[in-house]
């Protein structure tokens, strides 16, 4: 008898839950609402269903409980019956998958005026590489890298000269243009991840992976690593800026390209030495202090 | 031409031979025992074991997680050790082994009305195989670097490098060794149960008369023997990979600063073939559930399982759809994009004949004659969790829902719902219900009851709101959410409740393991067939089964499981080695 009354509340408590309490997600910073309105079809359609079963459910217990002289009755199949709500469920698949397939299509298909911004990871640091005059990223290679060239920028590739690179900073984005964002990393798996536009995907070292987004606001928000980089995982942050186009524009103007920093008198790797004679595990506890410090 | 004769010598089946197998000391009875009954309980004690190693795993996660700040011993290193050992054990050397070593082991003979498995020289060897990947496991707790921290998932290049720990040292490969050797022993195990189901039934005992227990076990074995291979392979690719310096999953690497002498190898090849296995082990935990819940349902309910012909359909659909939705794991992983159009709607289909077994448990209920016993009372809760799980994996499955989703704690709200408490329920459920027929008495009532309350309701209040901190965007496997946007103080408040309610439902667990070790000689006698069951285990002429389960002769079946208030019928079951109709048996043919 308890347990009726127990799953009625189970319902009733989980409903309020989700609509009283104060944990839902962080306001939208990017085009994807379709993502979240994809999320609320969906917890409409699977909410209707839990609290159909366990209520039903409920009222089993309630209803047809053990009492002296009672029998089951005895009633193995109803075709109709299992049918009928092998439709109906079908249905509510249905219209669950196809909005969801719409966004992926409109997630995977980037539109033609978005400027592409590279996003490069490590243990456990984020850096960027911005088209230069030219709009075109240089081509690149993890076998190119070195502390002078921490990308690893084909040196050889003219497109590449004039990129801006942006080592262990923070990113800025104009307002309102989308971008592509180009994935990679020179070590382990990562993810660029920023709650606030929605969107996610894994860098794969040897692979180029994107997504793209739209920043709707402009504000600081914090860059999380979302796939799982080693001991230093939760250290890895980062910072992305959403400008407007002035203040954008005056950021570009401060940074450094590829052929401004491989230059031989510039001096921002020189730190970066002494790091390479240490041994690896030292050479590991070093990398967290300094991104810890961070 | 060569003549073939038969030969005379083989002996007629039946009794004579299982004479032979007899054991005829303590050591082969209870040690070195070819009993499928007794390797049940070898599995089940080891299993538990190695579980509650977890369980303390997870509380020191979650002192981390609630508290954070306050236990400088948990350090980031131990903390990934802790997640990984954790995910790993529960998975495979708890659920897998307790399922199908365990249930599988006990029942299947049992049910389908066989002596014993029918190779139980193997079976045998199979849980001593099984017994030494569980202390290589182990022994990584004390090798140097300690156990891999490199996730469950063991992705690499991260998991056998130097910023992962036990990566260069000796935790990756006990891990991958441990696998190996459980993949081998567990071989051995199906191998034995899957033909014991095909060829070891009794007189009458049809594919369509078996109790669904038999077919979810049966049906997950199958699938764990198409799956596990590539598990295995993936673990000697990254054994090669680690020790002999090959480079099947490692691309051109520059690792702090230095170039790795590494190239051409792809990570996301690992990444297809551990949830080639990986999606299927879900299922290979979830049939076995799914069969023994629909049992407890009708036994306890006295009512047939609804739609018994469409169960089986189902647990046999969902076993052949869950090998082509592997890659809904993978949805942000760096795949082609437009795997996802493919996976999504595999996984969403999958979702039909799950409803269909759901409809059929609630269905079963609907005018029966419900004793709210212990095992019932753990069915029921089975079906809240596994319902609220099932739903947010169709959040997940569908592909750019995920997107903001995955790698949150959103996901590990979802799977430890639904593949982690859902089918632990199950078990502790089938625990109550086949212990009076293991021990021959049952287990204490009133610690029973506090079992089932605070270990419902409080895995329901861990997992529940977690949900809810992934929607916000707090990333899964941070040993730290300290300076983060989205980790609000309040979010940090409901974290340490989180934490607060599963030292309360571990504590539950232990009361039950007490209850487990007293029970067996102070538990009230059960009898034979203390709940009017129809299955066979039930009809045997002892309690618990002697050796060769039946006695002098084998039973012979002569109708389904579930004739639960048969009208007409003096009782309200009927076994299913009774014959003769009695009033309107509708056995579905």
């Amino acid at each position: 008898m308890a347990i009726a009354l127990v799953l009625v509340l189970i319902v009733v408590g989980s409903v309020l839950f989700h609509f009283l309490s104060p944990w839902w997600w962080t306001p939208i910073a990017s085009n994807w609402d379709y993502i979240d309105n994809t999320i609320i079809i969906t917890f409409w359609i699977t909410g209707v269903v839990f609290a159909a079963v366990v209520l039903f459910m409920a009222y089993c217990v309630f209803r047809f409980r053990h009492r002296e002289g009672n029998r089951a009755a005895y009633e193995p199949e109803s075709k109709r019956l299992e049918w009928w709500l092998t439709v109906v469920t079908a249905a509510g698949v249905t219209a669950l998958l196809v909005p969801g397939l719409f966004v992926w299509s409109r997630f995977i298909n980037v539109p033609s005026d978005a400027t592409e911004v590279e996003v490069v990871g490590q243990q456990w640091q984020w850096s960027y590489r911005l088209p230069g005059k030219d709009g075109k990223l240089g081509t690149s290679d993890t076998r190119d890298v070195t502390p002078e060239n921490p990308l690893g920028v084909i040196a050889s590739d003219p497109n590449g000269q004039d990129d801006v690179v942006v080592e262990a900073a923070d990113l800025h984005l104009p307002v309102g243009k989308p971008v592509k964002m180009l994935l990679r990393s020179i070590d382990v798996l990562h993810d660029f991840y920023v709650p606030e536009f929605r969107a996610k995907m894994d860098m794969v070292p040897g692979s180029v992976t994107y997504f793209w987004f739209t920043p709707t606001k402009t504000g600081t928000f914090q860059v999380l690593c979302a796939e799982l980089c080693g001991q230093g995982h939760p250290l890895m942050r980062g910072v992305v800026m959403v400008d407007t186009e002035q203040d954008y524009l005056a950021w570009l103007g401060e940074q450094q390209t590829f052929a401004e920093l491989s230059a031989p008198q510039q001096t921002g790797s020189v730190d970066q030495t002494p790091r390479e004679t240490t041994a690896s595990g030292s050479k590991i506890s070093a990398r967290l202090e300094t991104v810890e410090a961070r | 031409m060569v003549d073939i004769t038969p030969a005379d010598a083989i002996p007629p089946a039946e009794v004579a031979e299982v004479e032979l197998y007899h054991p005829h000391g303590w050591w082969t009875k209870y040690v070195f025992s070819q009993d499928a009954k007794v390797i049940a309980i070898q599995y089940s004690v080891t299993a538990t074991a190695i579980g509650m190693v977890a369980l303390v795993l997870s509380w020191l996660m979650r002192l981390q997680l609630g508290f954070p700040g306050t236990f400088d011993f948990i350090t980031p290193e131990a903390y990934y050790q802790f997640i990984t050992m954790h995910g790993m054990i529960m998975v495979i050397y708890l659920l897998t082994a307790l399922f199908l070593g365990g249930f599988g082991n006990y029942l299947i003979p049992l049910m389908v009305g066989a002596r014993d498995m029918v190779f139980p020289y193997v079976n045998m060897l199979s849980y001593w195989i099984y017994l030494l990947a569980v202390l290589v496991l182990v022994s990584s707790f004390f090798a140097p670097g300690g156990p891999t921290g490199a996730g469950w998932t063991l992705y690499p290049p991260q998991a056998i490098m130097t910023g992962t720990p036990g990566g260069q040292d000796w935790g990756i490969i006990l891990m991958l060794v441990s696998l190996i050797l459980f993949i081998i022993g567990f071989t051995m195990g199906g191998l034995n149960y899957v033909v014991t189901v095909l060829q070891g039934r009794t007189r009458g005992m049809t594919l369509m008369r078996l109790p669904l227990t038999v077919w979810g076990i049966f049906t997950a074995t199958v699938m764990a023997l198409l799956a596990f291979p590539a598990l295995f392979v993936a673990c000697v690719m990254m054994l090669f990979d680690r020790v002999l310096g090959t480079s099947f999953f490692m691309p051109a690497i520059v690792e702090m600063g230095e170039q790795l002498q590494r190239g051409g190898g792809s990570p996301i090849l690992f990444q297809h073939l551990f949830w080639f296995f990986g999606h299927p082990e879900v299922y290979i935990v979830a049939l076995p559930a799914f069969g023994i819940v629909s049992d407890l349902i009708s036994t306890h309910a006295r009512k047939n399982i609804f739609g018994y012909r469409m169960m089986v359909w189902a647990i046999i659909g969902i076993g052949a759809l869950s090998f082509v939705v592997w890659a809904h794991h993978m949805y942000v992983s760096g795949m082609h994009p437009y795997f996802g159009f493919f996976f999504a709607t595999t996984t969403l289909i999958i979702a039909i004949p799950t409803a269909i077994k759901v409809y059929n448990w609630v269905l079963t209920l609907w005018r029966g004659d419900i004793h709210l016993t212990i095992p019932m009372l753990f069915a029921l809760a089975f079906i809240v969790t596994f319902v609220n799980g099932g739903l947010t994996g169709l959040f997940l499955g569908n592909v750019v829902v995920d997107v903001p989703l995955s790698d949150t704690m959103f996901v590990v709200a979802h799977f430890h719902m639904v593949m982690g408490v859902a089918p632990i329920l199950v078990i502790f459920g089938a625990i109550y219900h086949w212990y009076p027929k293991v021990t021959g008495r049952m287990l204490n009532e009133t610690l029973g009851q506090f079992h089932f309350w605070v270990t419902f309701l409080g895995a329901y209040l861990i997992f529940f709101p977690m949900h809810y901190l992934g929607l916000m965007g707090v990333p899964r496997r941070y040993n730290e959410l300290t300076d983060m946007t989205v980790m609000t103080e309040s979010a940090q408040h409901l974290n340490s409740f989180i934490s607060i309610m599963a030292f309360i439902v571990g504590f539950a667990q232990i009361v039950f393991l007490f209850n487990l070790i007293w029970s067996i000689r102070h538990g009230r006698e059960a009898g034979g067939n203390p709940w009017r069951a129809t299955t066979l285990e039930w009809q045997t002429p002892q309690t618990p089964p002697a050796h060769g389960n039946f006695g002098k002769d084998l039973p012979i079946v002569y109708r389904w499981a579930y004739d639960y208030s048969v009208p007409g019928a003096k009782e309200d079951f009927i076994p299913q080695n009774v014959p003769g109709s009695f009033g309107l048996s509708k056995e579905p043919a």
